[in-house]
């Protein structure tokens, strides 16, 4: 269902638990289905032994994914003009995410009503792990 | 990265959607989709990314025959100088290429049955003195996706970070 213009104000938040407890079988799924096959995602020996990190992380793309799930079932299938985020720290295994999208501005553009959105996704310590902006269609 | 043909399909959008976790039957389900606003199956909003698949150059694919930077029998299958400490510059992403940020825009959202190529244009590049690893060196790339009929149906631009040593964890 897409967005109402009469039926949000700006400041409005929604907000879903991304993923509980993140299993590095979900990090390899990832790199299946997106091509992205960094050993730094998904082979611990050369993560730790060789790179010095103290475990696999995740793609930084991965944590995008999921956040546009949020983003999706809050404006809707198909609504998405712009998405877009910086990743402000890393995501590891055992990591649970939670993510918020806050209504920023209501506006027209060439005679559509757009939405633009903040959104922030942060692991169990609550540290931000990725913040970013999204642009949606709406209805009247 | 440059791609030359990238078929959207089906199959990859449904193995997609499940390894971001996203069960949502737009990407999936013909009939849910056929009854939607939408009116067919769409693929997620980050799916571009997956364009490596069809580039025949990436470099973080492992290819038969040729040398691959992951662990084997040993934890690196490649003597690199500089992999002692994740100091070395690309090459194979190692320690010091990671993604910083990642923006697109949709001029329509892609369907089974489009075939798209990317075409990749370099943007900025700047620096920045990190406190948890060093000097960090950021490139930007520019990536406009065209559909069969050679209309732009994404653009995207993403940022690659390089650092001079591993990112410290929990700081």
């Amino acid at each position: 269902m897409a967005l109402k213009q009469s039926e949000i104000k700006v400041g409005d938040t929604y907000s879903e638990r991304l993923v509980e407890d993140l299993k590095r079988t979900q990090i390899v799924q990832y790199a299946g289905a997106s091509g992205d096959y960094n050993p730094l995602h998904t082979d611990e020996v050369f993560t730790t032994e060789v790179a010095g990190y103290p475990s696999v992380f995740a793609h930084g793309m991965l944590t995008m994914g999921m956040t546009g799930k949020l983003l999706t079932n809050y404006v809707g299938d198909g609504r998405l003009t712009k998405y877009g985020v910086r990743f402000t720290s890393q995501v590891w295994p055992g990591d649970t995410l939670d993510s918020t999208a806050t209504i920023e501005a209501i506006r027209d553009e060439d005679g559509e009503q757009l939405v633009d959105l903040s959104v922030q996704t942060v692991n169990q310590e609550g540290r931000v792990v990725l913040s970013g902006t999204a642009t949606a269609r709406i209805d009247d | 990265m440059a791609v030359e043909k990238f078929p959207v399909e089906a199959s990859h959008i449904l193995m997609f959607a499940r390894s971001v976790g996203d069960e949502n039957p737009i990407y999936s389900d013909e009939a849910h989709a056929a009854a939607s606003e939408v009116g067919k199956i769409i693929a997620p909003p980050t799916f571009a990314q997956a364009s490596a698949q069809f580039d025949p150059d990436y470099f973080l694919r492992p290819k038969p025959g040729k040398p691959w930077f992951g662990s084997g029998g040993e934890p690196t299958g490649i003597k690199r100088e500089s992999s002692g400490s994740g100091s070395g510059s690309g090459g194979g992403g190692i320690a010091a290429g990671l993604h910083a940020e990642q923006h697109f825009e949709y001029h329509r959202h892609i369907s089974p049955g489009d075939v798209l190529t990317a075409e990749v244009k370099p943007g900025k590049t700047w620096e920045k003195e990190g406190k948890r690893s060093g000097k960090l060196i950021f490139n930007e790339t520019i990536t406009e996706y065209r559909d069969q009929n050679g209309d732009l149906v994404i653009t995207a631009r993403g940022v690659g970070v390089r650092t001079e040593r591993p990112v410290d964890a929990g700081q």
